[in-house]
């Protein structure tokens, strides 16, 4: 495989975990604009940990993952008050005082970025999505996944029935800063080196595209629309600086054929229930 | 005047039934929306067993007395017990974990899920109990509710989605049901069904409180009644009183249309 294909799929790796973490806000029916600033906090901790100090690089990473999450759940508390925009507004100025503030912050490296971390393979890379995919699918087929739907489809509802909305989406946000943490701090210890900028709202943005692309009441259209816009750029690498505009006629298009995007609940369960399928005639 | 009329025919009843225990009690409730107060001091009560009706006309503060007692407002003055406890304070979840169960009007379901999974999340705060004997009894209760259950939630008439939202309910074994205007835009023909089915939800371990706009109806099944005017209680009784009073049938029951002097300042 040559380095350029390794370096395509290990970003496309770190490009799943990030719609993950995207989706798992989505979950509780909120857009999160800031979690490249969760994906920067993981990213540089962990380097910190593994360059400074010597920490091998898993833990280094879970500690990075969990720093993330700790301040997602500090600024969840006020955030998760707003609801709609005003909630996007506020995720959206937390991703750019994290960005800004590691482009001034000295320790590591400001604005000249921060040189060192090595060691994540792609094994790793897919070792986490992996974990991570279980995961989301176990919850999405867990009470909890049950009343995360109940949640995101009426809130009031889902009150009056008896569930903790407050915690339920206070639980998403920690889940999704984690997932956007991991992938933090597997995409510094991929590519060697990190600046801020590698911390754009934009990444935020293309997280955010790969969700509404993929399918937003699945995490398999998280899953499908980082895959999608990991190969995207490649194959339109001869359009150059006309890309982005490829990305968004994509997004009009869809919002108007296909709103819920690519994979829906109805065909997940379809699959499952031919998949089921051809398990039942195969033991019988 | 309104007042004193009010508690006389308030008196009878209360004390005929005084050795029934009230399951709930709302007293003295004062809530509104920022600066604009809506109700200003209501006062009303439920018994095990019993269907409590509560009529009153638009932005009388009917809807505003059920986010009160499920919790979702605040109100600024009052005490609200539950089975002999305060609730007040109570976050909405943990009012609906102790047995209150709001239908929210405008048949409020989960339109994106299914029917089966509608009723599931229905019970979702019984943790650990078996719901399937719940199931078996909605679904004998609903039979269109077992051979939709597949069904998103969306994809039901309204008069099943009303059926729906009582089975959802009925699945997490309230021991209050609240319904806020379940008639609301049905079908006259859906309208019977539905008191039909609110009529079989009494048991002797539940109480019912039904606000309503169609009056008459109400009536028929309810065993007592409150008129809502205005953020107060202007009227109390007995379902028959009720609708026999001559100032209930001039505004509510199409009576004869005289003004309705001494409702109105």
């Amino acid at each position: 495989m040559s380095v350029y294909t390794q370096g395509v799929i290990a970003l496309m790796g770190v490009n799943i975990l990030m719609a993950l973490s995207v989706y798992a806000i989505v979950m509780a029916d909120q857009v999160s604009l800031g979690n490249a600033g969760f994906m920067a906090i993981g990213a540089y901790t962990s380097a910190y940990l593994s360059v400074k100090l010597g920490i091998p690089i898993f833990p280094a990473l879970l500690i990075g993952a969990l720093a993330a999450s700790f301040i997602g759940l500090l600024i969840g508390v006020p955030l998760l008050r707003l609801s709609g925009l005003y909630f996007v507004m506020g995720t959206f100025g937390f991703g750019e005082v994290v960005r800004t503030f590691f482009m001034v912050f000295e320790p590591t490296g400001g604005a000249y970025g921060f040189r060192g971390p090595v060691g994540a393979t792609l094994p790793m890379i897919y070792g986490w999505v992996l974990v991570l995919i279980v995961l989301f699918w176990l919850l999405s087929r867990s009470r909890l996944g049950r009343s995360l739907d109940a949640l995101r489809d009426d809130a009031e509802v889902a009150s009056s029935i008896g569930l903790n909305v407050t915690l339920l989406k206070l639980g998403v946000f920690w889940l999704g800063s984690f997932t956007a943490g991991i992938a933090g701090g597997l995409y510094a210890h991929y590519m060697f080196y990190i600046e801020s900028g590698n911390f754009h709202i934009l990444v935020s943005a293309i997280a955010i595209l790969c969700v509404i692309l993929g399918g937003m009441y699945t995490f398999w259209g998280a899953l499908l629309g980082g895959v999608i816009f990991s190969i995207l750029p490649e194959v339109l690498r001869f359009m150059g600086g006309w890309r982005l505009s490829v990305y968004g006629s994509v997004l009009v298009l869809m919002m108007i054929f296909r709103p819920s995007g690519i994979i829906s609940r109805q065909m997940v369960r379809n699959t499952g229930e031919w998949v089921g399928g051809i398990f039942r005639k195969a033991s019988s | 005047m309104k007042s004193r009329q009010a508690r006389l025919s308030l008196r009878p009843i209360l004390e005929e039934k005084k050795s029934r225990e009230f399951m709930f009690e709302a007293k003295g409730i004062e809530a509104g929306y920022g600066a604009i107060q809506v109700l200003k001091g209501i006062d009303l009560e439920v018994r095990k067993g019993e269907i409590v009706t509560l009529i009153g006309a638009n932005g009388a503060g009917k809807t505003t007395l059920l986010s009160v007692i499920s919790g979702i407002l605040t109100p600024s003055k009052g005490e609200i017990t539950f089975e002999g406890e305060n609730i007040v304070k109570l976050p909405p979840h943990k009012i609906a974990r102790r047995g209150i169960c709001l239908i929210q009007e405008g048949r409020e379901i989960l339109s994106q899920m299914t029917v089966l999974e509608n009723l599931l999340i229905g019970g979702f705060s019984r943790l650990g109990d078996d719901l399937n004997d719940s199931l078996d009894t909605v679904f004998q209760m609903f039979p269109v509710l077992q051979e939709r259950k597949g069904q998103l939630g969306k994809t039901l008439s309204g008069g099943e989605q009303q059926m729906l939202a009582l089975g959802r309910a009925l699945m997490a074994q309230p021991k209050l049901f609240m319904m806020d205007e379940p008639s609301l835009g049905l079908a006259p023909i859906l309208v019977n069904e539905v008191f039909a089915k609110i009529m079989e939800l009494k048991t002797a371990d539940v109480a019912i409180l039904l606000v309503e706009q169609n009056a008459r109806k109400a009536f028929q099944v309810a065993d007592r009644g409150y008129v809502l005017e205005i953020g107060k209680i202007v009227l109390a009784g007995s379902g028959k009183e009720l609708s026999s009073n001559e100032k209930v049938r001039e505004a509510y029951l199409g009576g004869k249309r005289a003004k309705r002097q001494g409702l109105q300042k």
